[in-house]
């Protein structure tokens, strides 16, 4: 039986030390085409307690990076090739499958986007609900069922006592990702990732469920990755944002800052797509072009076809993330000339 | 759930009507007179004209159908012209033997094809995948009648290890059964590993594997529950097929079953036994199929609970 | 998986490679049924070969007997003293008559049916597809049996057999095929322009219904060649006098002590046609239609 740990009791070790440390991490895709190259160089930190998003538009790698940490990706296409995912002090590369995933069982959860397809639509939700008990904890049938029925009351399953044996398909979108949350939560790991939690849902139910999300966290003090496209939902939640590009980050910080002074135009471009109340009637400035083919990434720079600030130079080096002159130390951008950027805000 | 039942119990008793008529169109469609082939060449015109009155064939054909119609309900098929005793007597003597022969093929067919499917699955386009499916391919294009006859040569004729002919204990029934499986084992074992190969993509697979489930975990219960699902309206639908096989299977290995009786009852032009046969073997397919629409119905609870 | 997936895109030397995989398996089943296809016409010429014709001096000799003619019975003689290789190949033949004729009479009325109840709908389809079910509560071989049980013994007889078993198949996905096509838009757009039924169906909807008909077609020449094997053997199919492989195999039966190969060698060479059609039908299938995927 692998040991378990309350996630309260991570926030009382050392807030410094990070609980999911990722360094230079590379993840390619064997095809077909050929290989593509996935992440390339991604490194962030996730501290107990904390709250990451990782944004960005299909094809960034958002959702490879999650697989990357709970061994998921897609075999035998998908690997990780280089660099490290150290989770409280394991390096979780150098491990076997096997022995990642029944560490990711107790320690790591995910939520998926899609909450139907990620549901058995064969099994009662009490049954899957209770299995994290069952084949981890090797509790009794009753027991967990009961572990069960708390933890759907805990997520606000209305009138649960006889809901619990319905199957995924008698529930309501929002419902269901309540129940998949439950789910993750039931061994209350140190570490949630959310994985595109509210895009399958309407706008109303989103919010209750970042919402539902926020409030566990408070309770459990478990850190979580939050993965979206969506940069308006995570805005409440997030301590810290990152965005990525093909594979890369391209700006990392505290989610306020990156937020109203992005250093990258890339980021800047996002924010400016957003519709937002206070401006009806103005016009959206969407980003030219397409995201790139991973096959053929642009040299240099991958975002300068699309980017208004584009020179030579973006065309031939890479530029690598650095810290923006005039800018807090924690606030990155992977731009040759962030400060332009700021300036032009 | 009970409108699901209900239309398939509707369904089922109307293919049974269907199939009652058919049975009958075709029969009637005979040239030879069942009258002359019943009082044989020596009778006189007077003794067939009298027998013909006696069975009701001069009648006209919508009271005939009338009264086959009943007959067929009550399980009354008339005499066998052979032998003289009720053709459901005949039937029923050797029914249990085919009944015993096609439960016992579907169970191994069952248990051999449903493990292997899965370890195709487990390591598609390796190996193990590979040498299962080529195979399962080769299996299915076996002439189940010459199969039978190999197995005859080498097992009883040249090993002298299993009977050859009727149905002498236990042993008689081994070579029938592998050979009335053997398809069937190929085209389970070929939709039991496509059906897990689709199912691997679904996002409750991803789920339980996050859950930190072992491989063979998120196969059972997991992903084979699924993947059942279309494989068991399958098993139905390839039940029928299975006891065709079992007509050519009785013919090679002498077994005293529905089959065999079927086929003999063609060669003796004994119509009132192979009417009768055919509507047994139809309504057994079309029960059993009842039965697993119903089966479907239970595993999949998106029909289950559905109005 | 998620929206978030790498954008990928067939490179074309792969997707060449890929085709060529395909390619081998579609030509290797059609050179070895092509093969066999001459054989069945040349060999049996070559041979003399006459099935009413008996020479009891060299019956039941075994594979590799030289015969009084000088030439040699590679795969033996049979109980009359026919050379076997030459009635496999006179049994090919036919196997190879009725397994084309019956698809193009199955595949032409079972298409023509599917067509209109497809586009039509109502009335029609609804009738077609309970003729359907109450066919398939038969098994087919079952179907067959009583067929030629009432309509006697003969070639004909037994390609009409197979053709009236096996037509549903063919209504049935050309069904779901007109079914599926009839909400596209060039459908509708033939709709829009006025196009009348005659046009819609024969110009706009066939020819999308030819590949799915080509891949169940060569699926199920396999069953047919199989089928009418087995009727042949239960002494239904053939007459006598029409060398069938089912036939010469009923008949090797009986000197199963004697002479082995009379049943054995006829069933291999079966085995080797119905598993060239059988991966024909799969490269077909894979390269036309994945969709049709164990129907």
């Amino acid at each position: 039986m692998a040991e378990m740990r309350i996630g309260s009791d991570a926030v009382t070790r050392s807030a410094a030390a990070s609980l999911l440390s990722v360094r230079d991490l590379q993840v390619e895709f064997t095809t077909a085409a050929g290989v593509a190259r996935a992440l390339d160089g991604v490194s962030f930190d996730v501290s107990p307690g904390e709250t990451l998003a990782i944004l960005g538009e299909s094809g960034s790698g958002k959702s490879v990076t999650g697989q990357a940490v709970m061994a998921l990706l897609p075999k035998p296409a998908g690997s990780i090739v280089g660099g490290s995912i150290v989770y409280d002090g394991l390096d979780l590369t150098a491990r076997p499958v096997k022995d990642v995933r029944k560490l990711c069982a107790t320690e790591i959860a995910m939520v998926f986007q899609d909450p139907l397809s990620s549901l058995n639509p064969v099994f009662q939700v009490g049954y899957q609900v209770a299995e994290p008990f069952r084949r981890r904890l090797g509790m009794g049938k009753r027991e967990a069922w009961g572990k069960a029925l708390e933890l759907l009351k805990r997520v606000g399953i209305p009138d649960a006592e006889t809901r619990i044996g319905d199957y995924p398909h008698q529930f309501s979108g929002g419902q269901r990702q309540r129940i998949m949350i439950a789910m993750a939560i039931a061994l209350e790991p140190r570490l949630l990732i959310a994985d595109e939690p509210t895009t399958a849902l309407d706008v109303t139910v989103q919010k209750q469920i970042i919402a539902l999300l926020a409030d566990l966290q408070a309770e459990t003090g478990m850190a979580m990755i939050l993965i979206s496209h969506d940069l308006g939902v995570v805005a409440q939640v997030a301590e810290r944002a990152a965005i990525m590009y093909a594979g890369r980050i391209v700006e990392t910080g505290p989610i306020r800052e990156v937020y109203d002074r992005p250093a990258h135009p890339y980021t800047r471009g996002l924010l400016d797509s957003i519709p937002s109340a206070a401006e009806i009637g103005g016009r959206l400035t969407p980003i030219v072009g397409s995201p790139p083919n991973l096959l053929a990434l642009p040299s240099g720079c991958s975002f300068n076809p699309r980017c208004p600030f584009a020179t030579d130079r973006c065309r031939t080096k890479v530029p690598a993330l650095r810290q923006p002159a005039s800018r807090g130390s924690d606030h990155a951008a992977g731009c040759h000339y962030s400060e332009e950027v700021l300036a032009d805000a | 759930m009970l409108g699901y039942v209900v239309r398939r119990l509707l369904l089922a008793i109307f293919v049974l009507w269907g199939v009652a008529t058919v049975v009958f169109i075709i029969v009637r469609m005979v040239p030879a007179d069942p009258a002359l082939l019943i009082a044989g060449q020596t009778a006189t015109p007077e003794q067939v004209a009298s027998l013909r009155q006696q069975m009701g064939l001069d009648r006209p054909l919508t009271a005939q159908y009338v009264q086959y119609l009943g007959q067929a309900v009550t399980g009354d098929f008339g005499n066998s012209y052979t032998h003289n005793v009720p053709a459901v007597y005949l039937i029923g003597q050797v029914l249990p033997n085919t009944a015993l022969l096609a439960v016992l093929a579907c169970t191994l067919a069952i248990v051999v094809s449903i493990p292997l499917g899965v370890l195709a699955a487990l390591q598609v386009n390796r190996i193990g995948d590979r040498l299962v499916t080529t195979v399962s391919l080769i299996i299915q294009a076996l002439p189940g009648f010459w199969i039978g006859v190999v197995m005859l040569l080498v097992f009883s004729r040249s090993l002298k290890w299993l009977p050859s002919a009727g149905l002498v204990g236990a042993q008689s029934l081994i070579l029938p059964t592998i050979v009335l499986a053997l398809p069937f084992i190929a085209i389970l074992t070929r939709l039991t590993r496509s059906g897990l190969i689709e199912v691997n993509g679904e996002g409750y697979i991803n789920t339980a594997r996050a859950k930190g489930l072992g491989e063979l975990t998120v196969v059972f219960p997991h992903a084979i529950r699924n993947a059942l699902i279309p494989i068991v309206t399958v098993i139905g639908l390839q039940f029928g097929t299975l006891l065709g096989g079992a007509v050519v299977t009785e013919t090679v290995f002498s077994f005293p079953g529905i089959g065999k009786l079927l086929v003999s009852s063609i060669q003796l032009r004994d119509y009132n036994v192979l009417q009768a046969s055919v509507l047994v073997i139809a309504a057994t397919f079309v029960i059993v199929n009842l039965l697993v629409d119903l089966l479907y119905a239970y595993i999949d609870p998106r029909v289950r609970l559905s109005k | 998986m998620s929206a978030d997936q790498a954008v990928i895109t067939i490179a074309p030397s792969h997707a060449r490679r890929l085709r060529a995989t395909v390619s081998a398996r579609i030509l290797v089943p059609l050179v070895v049924i092509g093969i066999l296809g001459i054989g069945a016409i040349v060999v049996p010429v070559l041979y003399n070969y006459d099935p009413l014709h008996a020479d009891l001096l060299v019956r039941l000799k075994p594979p590799g007997t030289a015969m009084p003619d000088g030439s040699i019975a590679i795969f033996g003689t049979d109980k009359v003293g026919s050379d076997l290789f030459a009635e496999m190949m006179a049994g090919t033949r036919v196997s190879l008559i009725v397994g084309a004729s019956t698809l193009l009479i199955a595949g032409i009325v079972g298409g023509i049916l599917g067509l209109l109840a497809g586009y039509f709908g109502g009335w029609l389809d609804t009738a077609l597809m309970r003729i359907a079910d109450i066919q398939l509560a038969f098994p087919s071989i079952l179907l067959a049996i009583l067929l030629v049980s009432v309509l006697g013994q003969g070639i004909l007889n037994v390609i009409i057999v197979l053709s009236i078993s096996n037509w549903v198949i063919f209504a049935r996905v050309i069904r779901s095929q007109v079914l599926g096509l009839k909400s596209l838009e060039y459908v509708e757009a033939a709709r829009t322009l006025g196009a009348s039924h005659f046009h819609i169906i024969f110009r706009t909807l066939l020819p999308g219904c030819i590949a799915p008909m080509l891949v169940i077609a060569s699926v199920e020449f396999g069953y047919v060649v199989l089928a009418e094997a087995a009727l042949s053997f239960l002494g239904v199919g053939a007459p006598f006098g029409t060398p069938s492989l089912g036939s010469t195999i009923s008949t090797g039966t009986q000197y199963l002590a004697s002479a082995w190969w009379i049943s054995t060698i006829p069933g291999l060479l079966l085995l080797v046609l119905v598993l060239a059609t059988g991966v024909l039908g799969d490269a077909l299938r894979d390269r036309f239609d994945p969709r049709l995927r164990s129907a």
